[in-house]
């Protein structure tokens, strides 16, 4: 199973490859999106972050449906099963990258997202201010907490989405964790009414 | 053992960063930091007031060459200035003292080609990290560079090509 998915994620990105001619548009204009928050806010990063997270979010819940149009994906069985598909055709059919799952918690409710490339951060290199409050309060890469949420909203999956680590901020890794809190209702999409 | 001073000046003639160094070649004497410069305070303090004459001569020099590059453009005291100016009006300044030529004896035209040509290389490398920073969505033109990243690029080059 893990196997076809994978393929069609490479196949997928390959059959799209010539509408996107310059992921470097797509990363800059991101950059500038971010940038432009922080200037509009302030600085005031915790609120650039929810910005981000509410823009991803909207992504999101549009994104799903291209998502199962595209891949004609079954519903996953089990919470482990959704994550290897996140990061297996999810990601690699719009990003092109695919994240290592780790870190499940006991419960198997809790994982990890592992990055080892993000295109949205190519070039990026958060100013380094006399007190570093960027490093410690922005999140660039909020948007994509935002777009799984979105996204796993629309499939009955209630979860909370927040990264622990990140690259630009000095760490070693970046690292998106996930939470399932619970399935939600089948007919009733969260957010609508 | 030659010094060197390089600037990068923006398009309001602000300097935006600055770096002194010397020749990472032929290590003569064995005391002195490799890469530290050798000006003599009195010739540190007007680096700055040079490089800054100089972008006159630039503004003139970029008009009757096609290439970014200016090569040589001025001397002041010994201390000669090479200059390249990017599509984007970034001026690239470098001033070095000639006393390098001193400790292989007087400086033959083949070894000055090659310096000027290892100049212009690192001219464009230069440009390269430069047009790299400027991609970053927190940098904006006519900043100040701050960023320990580009520095420390910068000193690589340097000490490839100086």
């Amino acid at each position: 199973m893990s196997k076809t998915t994978r393929y069609s994620g490479d196949e997928m990105w390959k059959n799209n490859v010539e509408k996107i001619q310059n992921s470097e548009l797509f990363t800059l204009t991101y950059g500038s999106v971010v940038s432009q928050l922080c200037r509009d806010f302030n600085n005031n990063y915790q609120e650039v972050n929810q910005q981000l997270d509410r823009m991803g979010y909207n992504i999101g819940m549009r994104l799903i449906e291209e998502f199962l149009a595209k891949t004609g994906a079954q519903r996953c069985q089990t919470f482990k099963e959704t994550a290897e598909m996140i990061s297996k055709v999810g990601f690699k059919i719009f990003l092109n990258i695919q994240p290592t799952v780790t870190n499940w918690t006991q419960d198997g409710k809790t994982f990890s997202l592992v990055l080892n490339e993000n295109p949205l951060a190519d070039f990026v290199e958060l100013p380094m201010g006399p007190d570093n409050r960027i490093c410690r309060d922005l999140w660039y890469s909020q948007v994509l907490c935002g777009v799984l949420r979105g996204a796993l909203q629309m499939v009955q999956l209630d979860v909370d989405v927040w990264f622990v680590k990140d690259v630009l901020r000095g760490d070693d890794q970046t690292e998106l964790r996930l939470r399932l809190n619970k399935f939600l209702k089948d007919e009733v999409p969260a957010g609508e009414d | 053992m030659s010094s060197y001073y390089f600037v990068i000046i923006g398009t309001r003639d602000n300097p935006i960063y600055e770096l002194e160094f010397s020749s990472f070649r032929s290590g003569v004497s064995g005391i002195q930091v490799p890469g530290k410069s050798q000006f003599s305070p009195s010739v540190k303090e007007i680096l700055p007031f040079i490089s800054h004459s100089a972008l006159d001569i630039i503004e003139d020099a970029q008009w009757s060459t096609n290439s970014f590059n200016l090569g040589k453009i001025d001397s002041f005291y010994g201390l000669m200035i090479n200059a390249f100016i990017s599509q984007g009006n970034i001026k690239y300044v470098l001033c070095y003292d000639a006393n390098g030529s001193g400790t292989n004896g007087s400086s033959s035209p083949s070894l000055n080609k090659n310096d000027e040509n290892s100049i212009k290389q690192f001219f464009t490398e230069a440009n390269e990290l430069y047009v790299k920073c400027l991609l970053n969505p927190f940098y904006s033109v006519n900043n100040a560079i701050t960023s320990p990243d580009f520095d420390h690029r910068m000193k690589l080059l340097a000490r490839k090509y100086l």
